[in-house]
């Protein structure tokens, strides 16, 4: 079955293609059907994959194939091809089989939508774009998923184009994202250059001749470009606009695919990073820091999808961080945990959200439970488990990132748990001030609104099956199965980690039990807060609601002065200085020949005449010497 | 002898000017149709020329030389290689394509008559291999160019076609003046008066002659191409000309400049190139991030096209002067793909000009609603332009600053923020011109007709399958330039034993 492990990609392709011939004549629903068909025949080949790799002995699951060349110059020799291997094989299972539930939920989502069948154009070619980032065997076409998913971001973030916030945004995501994406076409010219190759196994293989400096060089480049996939510091604040797309565009986005996309990067690229330990912390600082500022900004935030896209931008800050401390497998626990309850939470925000009528703001919602009862109870597991509270998913992934970072340093740690603080705080917050407490949307906009409508069975659905997931999802990395979970599936690929978080059994029992007793406490505080008051700015501090005035400095700093400088580079380089010194010679020549005034036109007219008959005699000359000799 | 697909090449499409002009006045379809029809032919010749053509040859092929002035050393010399036969598919795609889908408004004789002249003046310059028959071709492509900005152009068309002849006819004149020396140089040398490239490409200079005589040439290069910062011609003359002209001005006819710098400046002056190759990588990254910037700052789509070609040309000239064979075949590469986008850009900003009669983009706003064709079609091109991977632009884009690195690799760093620039501009354009809720005057725009599909789908599909596959391409191209990085790096002829050249026999 390995050998057909390009059809994950392909499918996808596939319904890309027949959706851009015949989208709009299958219309709503087919469109849809044929979308969610080709993801799930995705997911049906990664498992089979899946099962096929797992029934090699652990030192021979490494597969690599290759299909055609697509550029070959010189040293540089690419070559379209598929690296299947536990981490890739884990990426595609839950990057497809989210996907899958997502396009399935979108049916019912972009119901009545008037570009029904653009939809999913869009997502099928996502879907293809991130399959082939994470199966690639080479850095350049990863770099083409890479790239992909950026700009289905942004045909998706700026799916309803009419509305300018919309377009602004989406622009705003694919330039954050070019940003960062310099950084991976330097890194792979610094590869290119030292090693002659962008081959990942040659470049592991020959990591050593890179030298300590260049690898330094390169991961920091290829850390720049996980800032901007994975919307970290200081690229983070693309992201939150996101959310100008439609809600499953926000769950794929944040949950299955693109920003998972950097942190994949640094856990592929990890022989690199092994060999660059300075490398390594600034990638664990910048997680740890990132976790802990998008965090407070979740705090005080009023759209149900800003809180959820700044929790994801703290929750990828968790994964960035076990990344530095080498603690790869922990990542990507977090990362799949992270996939089920946070594509739960925006699916149930969606249910929300389309059964108030597009209302997002949290302080108009409120006594939801009732109206909504199956987007209440699957919601209610997703917050519980990216709170923290055991024994869900969440508790299990994020303490396995928290035991890593305590040995790499207590002061990550304690910014770690501070953060697991603020998580359980904001959810529950976002929890309570959602679902609980007086139905606010029955007083306010004149009291005229329709009751809340719970959605469709094939929104419902995969509402159900991510809340299986994310409750059980733990299962996956268990501390105490470890020789039979995510961990020795996952060794061959990272080799020994830096830390072996389970060492020590007391010590872990220990972290554990702060944990979940920062779960606890986050949680209590905030259902104690806001547990009949939806109007405190004492809590939601100016600050907080202005993301630390990040995109106001931005626009100080870079935005303003940029445009300042095109309008001189346009206005007086280009038109006074550069035009105006052509023009002013020019002006000098036809000043000196003040006689012949004539020149400006009629000159140029018969001289290029001129020209003309004259070339036309030398041609007839050449020709018939040509012919006749 | 083999079939002259060259001389045809050159032939044909000046002999179709002259049947076009010749034609009465009847009805403008026969002239326009007899115009494509003339067009696709030539395009069937060069079709079949490629196929014919041996890929792993580093020579020049299908060679046809004829003596014609013995007495003064210039002869009919035409031949291609793997560089210059891309350029002349280039040419013989975009004509067509122009001439269907950016029709004159008016005196549709002259126009489609000088359209011809001016493809066979373009096709002339890719093949010619005598440095004087190529100037005949260069100073030709002048005319028609000339008589297409001032005859169907827009409001400040007389300024713009003004600037464009004084300015470049500038340019040539150096370049006239080198061609001179240099086969003077030759002849002192061998005894031989020729100006065949090949024979030229063994004349030792000193190094201060060689930088001299490498200026001279770059000036009328440069100029063409164009290079930061003699450019300011050409967002006035790709603005003011009418859609066609602007296609392949910009497409075609600018390609002399930088094809040019990679026939003449690095074959004539190996040591030359080398020692000022810093000095034209830093005008290539200036322009790059020059043009990107002033784009920043336009109001007006086509100026900003224009300004985004600038820093295109910015990346021609760096895999040129990067003197790698990964940077020289991006390079190529990418003359073929900038024609192939810009041709695109143009042809849909003529269309939107055709239905909206402004280019301002505050004028134009939210066209994706009533044109969503027309969109993705944009779409596509600006996504080629910017350097999405999986569409052609990326593939050259990426050997160019790739091989850039390797020998230069500060310059390379620079360049890569280009990278970022491009996606600002373009997708702000895009932004101001198709999304946001359409005006009232806007919401009928009628969509692409089946014509202008019919125009468009050929680029699109190129620069997909560029994007995609572009090895075909590539393996050409390789040869050639192997050939072109190790005659660069030859050592200089300090150290060089004398050269015996085919004609040579020495002083």
């Amino acid at each position: 079955m390995l050998h057909a492990a390009y059809l994950m990609a392909l499918f996808p392709l596939a319904g890309f293609v027949v959706l851009v011939l015949a989208g709009r004549r299958l219309g709503d629903p087919w469109a849809g059907w044929v979308g969610t068909a080709a993801v799930s025949a995705s997911f049906v080949v990664a498992c089979l994959s899946l099962g096929s790799l797992w029934g090699e002995p652990a030192t021979a699951r490494h597969f690599v194939e290759n299909y055609y060349t697509w550029i070959a110059v010189g040293h540089l020799q690419v070559h379209v091809g598929v690296l299947v291997d536990p981490l890739s094989m884990t990426m595609c299972m839950f990057v497809t089989g989210v996907s899958a539930l997502i396009h399935l939920y979108s049916i019912g989502y972009m119901r009545r939508d008037s570009e029904f069948s653009k939809f999913f154009i869009y997502m099928n070619l996502f879907v293809f774009s991130m399959v082939v980032l994470v199966l690639s065997d080479n850095l350049l076409v990863t770099f083409v998923g890479w790239e992909g998913v950026g700009v289905c971001s942004y045909f998706l973030i700026a799916y309803w184009h009419e509305r300018p916030t919309a377009a602004s945004a989406g622009k705003k995501a694919f330039v954050y994202n070019r940003i960062g994406d310099a950084g991976f076409l330097i890194a792979m010219f610094l590869i290119f250059s030292k090693l002659k190759t962008l081959d990942m196994v040659t470049i592991f293989a020959h990591r050593a001749s890179l030298g300590p400096d260049a690898t330094t060089a390169a991961v920091l480049l290829l850390l720049l470009a996980a800032t901007g996939k994975s919307a970290q510091i200081p690229l983070f604040n693309w992201l939150p606009d996101a959310m100008e797309g439609p809600t499953p565009v926000s769950a794929l986005i944040h949950a299955a695919t693109m920003v998972t996309a950097g942190v994949y990067l640094l856990c592929r690229m990890n022989p690199l990073l092994a060999n660059s330990p300075d490398a390594m912390w600034v990638i664990a600082v910048i997680g740890g820091v990132t976790a802990f500022v998008a965090a407070t900004i979740a705090t005080s935030q009023q759209d149900i999808k800003k809180v959820l896209a700044f929790s994801t931008v703290s929750q990828i800050g968790y994964m960035t961080l076990a990344a530095g401390t080498g603690a790869y497998v922990a990542a990507i626990f977090l990362m799949v945990a992270h996939a089920f309850y946070k594509a739960l939470l925006f699916l149930g925000a969606g249910s929300v959200i389309h059964g108030l009528h597009d209302e997002q703001d949290i302080k108009r919602m409120g006594g939801l439970a009732r109206v909504l009862p199956w987007t209440y109870a699957t919601f209610l597991v997703a917050w519980l488990a990216i709170a923290g509270i055991p024994p869900l998913s969440g508790f299990w992934a994020k303490g396995d990132v928290l035991d890593n970072a305590f040995r790499k340093s207590p002061a990550l740690w304690a910014l770690g748990v501070l953060t697991a603080v603020l998580t359980a705080y904001y959810m529950t917050r976002l929890f309570v001030v959602t679902f609980r407490g007086e139905a606010r949307w029955a007083t306010q906009r004149g009291g005229s609104h329709e009751p809340p409508h719970e959605c469709p069975w094939v929104m419902r659905l995969p509402l159900v099956v991510l809340a299986v997931l994310a409750f059980a999802g733990g299962i996956l990395g268990l501390p105490w199965v470890h020789r039979a979970g995510l961990g020795s599936w996952l060794g061959p690929v990272f080799g020994p980690a830096l830390y072996d978080a389970r060492e020590g059994a007391g010590l872990q029992v220990v972290l554990a039990v702060v944990d979940a007793l920062a779960a606890v406490i986050g949680l209590g505080v905030a259902a104690w807060a806001w547990r009949a008051e939806v109007d405190r700015p004492t809590l939601e501090p100016q600050f907080l609601q202005r993301v630390w005035y990040w995109d106001d400095a931005y626009d100080a700093l870079v935005g303003r002065p940029g445009q300042a400088l095109a309008r001189v580079a346009s206005v007086v380089v280009e038109s006074r200085i550069i035009d105006g010194a052509v023009n002013g010679v020019a002006e000098a020549v036809r000043a000196s020949a003040a006689g012949v005034r004539r020149l400006q036109t009629g000159y140029v007219r018969n001289y290029a005449l001129g020209i003309t008959l004259g070339l036309a005699a030398v041609v007839a000359f050449v020709v018939s010497r040509v012919w006749w000799s | 002898m083999s079939f002259p697909y060259l001389t045809v090449l050159v032939l044909l499409p000046a002999a179709g000017a002259v049947a076009v002009a010749a034609l009465p006045r009847v009805r403008r379809q026969v002239h326009e149709t007899l115009g494509l029809v003339v067009a696709l032919a030539t395009l069937g010749f060069t079709i079949a020329m490629a196929v014919q053509m041996r890929p792993q040859d580093p020579g020049y092929q299908f060679v046809s030389h004829h003596v014609w002035a013995s007495s003064i050393g210039v002869s009919w010399y035409v031949g291609v290689d793997g560089i210059s036969v891309f350029l002349v598919l280039l040419a013989g795609v975009l004509f067509p394509l122009a001439l269907a889908g950016a029709r004159s408004r008016t005196d549709a004789r002259s126009f489609v008559a000088w359209m011809l002249l001016l493809e066979s003046a373009c096709i002339g310059s890719f093949v010619s291999l005598d440095l004087v028959l190529f100037f005949l071709f260069f100073e030709l492509t002048l005319v028609p160019a000339y008589f297409i900005i001032s005859g169907w152009g827009f409001e400040r068309r007389a300024y713009a076609a003004v600037k464009f002849f004084v300015y470049t006819f500038l340019g040539s004149a150096f370049l006239l003046v080198g061609i001179v020396v240099v086969a003077f140089l030759h002849q002192s040398q061998t005894g031989v008066l020729t100006f065949a490239l090949p024979a030229l490409e063994h004349t030792r200079f000193s190094s201060t002659t060689g930088i001299l005589l490498f200026l001279a040439f770059t000036a009328a290069f440069a100029v063409k191409a164009p290079l930061f910062p003699l450019h300011t011609w050409s967002p006035d003359a790709y603005a003011e000309a009418p859609a066609a002209g602007s296609v392949i001005i910009a497409a075609v006819l600018a390609k002399l400049g930088t094809y040019g710098l990679i026939r003449f400046d690095l074959n004539l002056f190996p040591h030359a190139s080398r020692t000022l190759a810093p000095l034209l990588l830093t005008l290539a990254v200036i322009g790059v991030l020059y043009g990107a910037l002033v784009a920043c700052a336009q109001s007006d789509l086509k100026r900003l096209v224009a300004y985004s070609s600038l820093a295109q040309v910015g990346f021609i000239a760096l895999g040129t002067f990067a003197l790698s064979t990964e940077g020289l075949v991006g390079g190529v590469l990418l003359m073929v793909n900038h024609g192939l986008v810009t041709a695109g850009f143009f042809l849909l900003i003529g269309w939107i000009y055709e239905r909206r009669k402004s280019w301002q983009l505050s004028e134009l706003g939210g066209l994706q609603s009533p044109a969503p064709l027309m969109a993705a079609a944009f779409t596509v091109i600006m996504l080629a332009s910017i350097g999405l991977p999986g569409l052609n632009g990326f593939v050259s884009e990426f050997l160019v600053l790739a091989g850039t690195f390797l020998t230069h690799r500060w310059w390379a760093v620079v360049a890569t923020a280009g990278v970022v620039g491009a996606a600002l501009y373009l997708l702000w354009a895009y932004q101001q011109a198709f999304h946001g809720p359409p005006r009232p005057s806007v919401a009928t725009t009628a969509d692409l007709s089946w014509a202008e599909r019919v125009v468009i789908a050929p680029l699109i599909v190129l620069v997909v399958l560029l994007g995609v596959y572009p090895q075909p391409v590539i393996n050409r191209i390789t040869p050639a330039v192997d050939r072109l990085v190790a005659h660069v790096e030859q050592p200089a002829p300090a150290a060089q034993p004398a050269v015996a050249t085919t004609q040579g026999t020495g002083r």
